[in-house]
C-alpha cells in the first residue's frame, strides 16, 4: 500500500521508498525529516480543499506533504 | 582590544532557537544583513556567569549542513568560516527539541563533527514531559560526548546552566581551526540519522502514552470544513482590527504632530527654517509616521501566527488553491507578510526551496497590498468616496477599501498563473513542511518583534521619507513663483511634473499627482505627505488653510474618475525603492528587479487609463 492511500488514524512502517521518483529537493528534504524505511507513519489530517496535500506522523514528526508525494512512498500497516 | 568571544546558535527549524536567543541577550540584539546576501544576521550580547561578554549570533533554522536555500546556505558558511564579513565562531550552542530528539540529533552530530565545542541546550523539555517523554540530559551528554543542558527557553528556564556550561567552552577565547577542516566528510544522512535514532532512544527513559494537545487542536484547525472557517475568520478579525483597533492612536499621532506644527508655526520667525520645519519636516514626516500603529497591529497578529505554529496550518490549507496558479502553499506565508510589507515578504520567500516557487513570489509580491498603500487608500477614499451606507453596518467606503484588497489579491494569482506559464515556466515541486506542535507564544518574543519592527519603521520614517520630503519642499518651494503663478507650477518641481503630466495626463492624473508622484518611488506613503506638503505650499501663508487636512483639497481639486484611476495605480505601480532593491538583493541581479518594475507600471498606467475613461464614460 502507498502512503497516499493509507487509511486515517492507522499507523504503519515503512516498507520502501522510491526515492528516484521524487524530486532532488524533495527527497533530500523527506531523508532530512527522518523518513527512512523501518519509520512509523500514520495519515493524521487532510486538507480541506481537494483532499491535498495530506499531513502525516513520521517518526515524531508531523510532516505536510502532498498526494504526490506519499505516494512514491511504500507502507505496510500494523497487522 | 580583542573582540568578545563569538558564539554561534544553531539548530533544526522549530526548535525553539529565537525564544533561546531572546532569553540569552534580552534586548542587546542586533539585527542587520549579511554582505551580498539578504539573510538576516542577528547577533546579541549576553554576559558569562564571571561578566566576561559574549557576541552571540543567531543562525537561520537548517535540517542538515548540505543547504538548500539560501537561509541554509549562510549557516553553512559561518559555521565553515567562509561566510564574508563574520569570524569563525569559537563554539557552538546546538538547541534541540525535546520532543523530537531523534531528528534533531542527527543534525547534532553533524555539528559535533564539525570539531568545534559544542553545548546542547535540550529545549522544550516541559512539552516532552507534558508529551510523556523522560530524558536522561547525562545519559544523552555521555553518548555525545558534549554537555546537554535541559531548557525552557520560552520560561527561562536553564539559562543559567546553560551560560556555565558556555563559560568552560569559551576557555581562554582563542579560536580553535575546525579539525575536519573545509574538507568535512559527508556521512550518508541515513546513517546519521540511525546514528540519531539509537542515541534517542537510549536517552530516554520514559515513555508513556502521550496526551497530544497539537493534535486535538489540529482536528479542529485543519478540519475540512471548521479548518478554512477559521483561517478566514482569522484573517477577517486581522484586517479588522488594522482599521479599527489602530483608529484612536492614529488619531493622537496626528493630533501631537498638528500641535507641533502649529508651535514652530507660531513660536518661529517667518522664513525658510519655520517653512522648511512646518511644511517639509513635520507636515511630511507625520503624515507618515501616523501609520505606525495599523503596521504594528497587522505585524503583531503576523508574529503570533508565527511563534503559535498556525502559520504552517495556513500554508497547509492554502496550499491545494496556491497550487492551482502553480504556487506552494509555502507561498502562502510570503503573501500574507507581504499584506504587512513586501520587503519583509520578499525576504520569507527564502523558505521556498524550489527556485522558481520562489521566483514567481518575489515577482507577486509586490501587488499584495502592504501597509503602505494603506495610508494613500484612506486619505483618498476620505477625500473622494461620499460616507454613504450601503446597508446597515456596510460603508461605501468599506466596500471601496476592500474592493481594492481583492483586486490586488486577485492580480496577484493571476500575475503568478501567467507567470508560471511564461517567465518561469518549470515543473512544480510539490509541498513539504514540518508541522511544529502548538505553542503558546511568550510576551517577551512578540514584543521584542514587534519592537523591532517598529524601529525600523521610524528609522525609515526619519531617513529615506524625511529626506524625501525635505528635497521636495526645496525643489517645490523655489524658485519663489511671481504673483499670479502657482509655486507648484513655478518650482523646479513642478517643471519636472508639467513634464511627468504629459504622459500621466491621459490616465486623468493632474498637476498635483504628477507633482507626488516621483518623490513616492521612495516609499508609496511618501505620496501622502508630497500631497499634504505641495498643498501646503499653494495655501502660503493663509494659515487657517495650510494647517488643515488635505483631504477637503483634494476633494475640491480632483474629479472622481481622477481618484479611481489614482486608486488604480496604486494598486500596481511598483512605487518602492525599498521593495526593487529587496528584488535584486534576493535575486541576484538587475534582470528580474527590471522585469519587475516594468510589467508592474506597465498594468499601473493600463489599469489607471481603463478606470478613467469607463468612470467617465459611465458619467461619474
Amino acid at each position: 500500500m502507498r502512503l497516499d492511500q493509507l487509511p486515517l488514524k492507522c499507523p504503519a512502517k515503512v516498507a520502501a521508498v522510491a526515492w528516484d521518483d521524487l524530486a532532488e529537493t524533495a527527497a533530500r528534504r523527506l531523508r532530512e525529516l527522518g523518513l527512512d524505511e523501518g519509520v512509523t507513519v500514520e495519515a493524521l489530517h487532510v486538507a480541506p480543499f481537494g483532499k491535498d496535500p495530506i499531513a502525516c506522523r513520521v517518526g515524531r514528526m508531523t510532516v505536510a506533504l502532498r498526494r504526490a508525494q506519499a505516494h512514491c512512498i511504500t507502507v505496510e500497516m500494523a497487522a | 582590544m580583542n573582540p568578545a568571544p563569538m558564539v554561534a546558535l544553531v539548530g533544526n527549524p522549530n526548535a525553539g532557537k529565537s525564544a533561546l536567543f531572546n532569553a540569552l541577550t534580552g534586548a542587546r540584539q542586533k539585527v542587520g544583513n549579511y554582505p551580498g546576501v539578504t539573510v538576516e544576521r542577528k547577533a546579541g550580547r549576553m554576559s558569562l556567569p564571571d561578566g566576561r561578554p559574549i557576541e552571540l549570533i543567531d543562525l537561520p533554522g537548517t535540517y542538515s549542513l548540505e543547504p538548500a536555500s539560501p537561509d541554509e546556505q549562510v549557516t553553512r558558511d559561518v559555521l565553515f568560516g567562509k561566510q564574508d564579513g563574520e569570524r569563525l565562531p569559537q563554539a557552538i550552542l546546538c538547541v534541540v527539541d525535546a520532543t523530537n530528539l531523534d531528528n534533531h540529533l542527527r543534525f547534532t552530530l553533524q555539528l559535533i563533527a564539525l570539531g568545534l565545542p559544542v553545548v546542547v541546550a535540550l529545549n522544550m523539555v516541559d512539552m516532552a514531559e507534558r508529551d510523556g517523554l523522560k530524558i536522561d540530559a547525562a545519559k544523552l551528554s555521555k553518548e555525545l560526548g558534549v554537555p546537554v543542558i535541559p531548557t525552557v527557553a520560552v520560561r527561562k528556564r536553564g539559562v543559567d546552566d546553560l551560560k556555565a556550561a558556555m563559560d568552560v567552552l569559551v576557555g581562554d577565547g582563542s579560536a580553535r581551526k575546525i579539525a575536519a577542516g573545509p574538507g568535512f566528510h559527508h556521512e550518508d544522512l541515513v546513517v546519521l540519522q540511525r546514528r540519531a535514532r539509537a542515541i534517542a532512544l537510549a536517552a530516554t527513559t520514559e515513555e508513556h502514552g502521550a496526551r497530544k494537545v497539537s493534535h486535538r487542536i489540529d482536528s479542529i484547525a485543519l478540519h475540512p470544513i471548521a479548518g478554512p472557517i477559521l483561517l478566514f475568520g482569522l484573517m477577517f478579525v486581522v484586517f479588522q482590527a488594522v482599521f479599527a483597533w489602530a483608529q484612536p492612536p492614529m488619531d493622537a499621532i496626528t493630533a501631537g504632530f498638528d500641535w507641533l506644527g502649529h508651535w514652530v508655526e507660531t513660536n518661529f520667525p517667518n522664513g525658510f527654517v519655520r517653512n522648511l520645519l512646518a511644511e517639509g519636516v513635520i507636515k511630511g514626516t507625520g503624515a507618515v509616521v501616523t501609520f505606525l500603529p495599523q503596521i504594528l497591529i497587522l505585524f503583531f497578529f503576523i508574529l503570533l501566527l508565527e511563534a503559535t505554529g498556525y502559520m504552517v496550518r495556513a500554508a497547509f490549507i492554502m496550499d491545494r488553491l496556491m497550487a492551482r496558479v502553480g504556487l506552494s502553499g509555502r507561498a502562502f506565508i510570503p503573501l500574507l507578510s507581504s499584506f504587512a510589507c513586501a520587503v519583509p515578504g520578499i525576504m520569507a520567500t527564502r523558505t521556498i526551496d524550489d527556485p522558481k516557487d520562489r521566483l514567481t513570489t518575489i515577482l507577486i509580491a509586490p501587488l499584495t497590498t502592504c501597509s503602505a498603500r494603506l495610508p494613500v487608500y484612506s486619505m483618498i477614499i476620505t477625500a473622494c468616496i461620499p460616507d454613504r451606507q450601503l446597508a446597515p453596518y456596510v460603508g461605501l467606503r468599506g466596500v471601496v477599501f476592500f474592493g481594492l484588497f481583492v483586486f490586488g489579491i486577485v492580480s496577484a494569482l493571476l500575475a503568478a498563473l501567467i507567470l508560471r506559464r511564461t517567465v518561469t515556466k518549470g515543473p512544480s515541486q510539490g509541498f513539504m513542511m514540518e508541522m511544529p506542535k502548538y505553542q503558546m507564544p511568550s510576551v517577551r518574543d512578540v514584543g521584542l518583534g514587534l519592537w523591532t519592527r517598529a524601529l525600523i519603521f521610524l528609522k525609515r520614517a526619519g531617513t529615506i521619507i524625511l529626506a524625501s520630503n525635505v528635497i521636495l519642499w526645496v525643489l517645490a518651494s523655489y524658485p519663489v513663483a511671481p504673483a499670479g503663478r502657482l509655486q507648484t507650477e513655478y518650482s523646479i518641481a513642478g517643471r519636472i511634473a508639467s513634464a511627468i503630466e504629459v504622459v500621466v495626463k491621459p490616465i486623468g492624473f493632474n498637476h498635483h499627482i504628477a507633482l507626488a508622484l516621483p518623490p513616492a518611488m521612495a516609499a508609496r506613503e511618501v505620496a501622502v505627505s508630497a500631497l499634504a506638503t505641495t498643498y501646503a505650499i499653494d495655501a502660503g501663508d493663509d494659515t487657517d488653510a495650510a494647517s488643515s487636512a488635505v483631504e477637503p483639497k483634494i476633494a475640491k481639486d480632483w474629479s472622481l474618475p481622477t481618484a479611481l484611476a489614482f486608486l488604480m495605480w496604486f494598486v500596481f505601480a511598483p512605487q518602492c525603492l525599498s521593495t526593487i532593491a529587496v528584488t535584486r538583493r534576493e535575486t541576484n541581479g538587475w534582470k528580474w528587479p527590471a522585469f519587475m518594475v516594468s510589467y508592474l507600471f506597465v498594468l499601473a498606467y493600463v489599469a489607471a487609463g481603463a478606470t478613467f475613461w469607463i468612470a467617465t464614460w459611465a458619467g461619474l
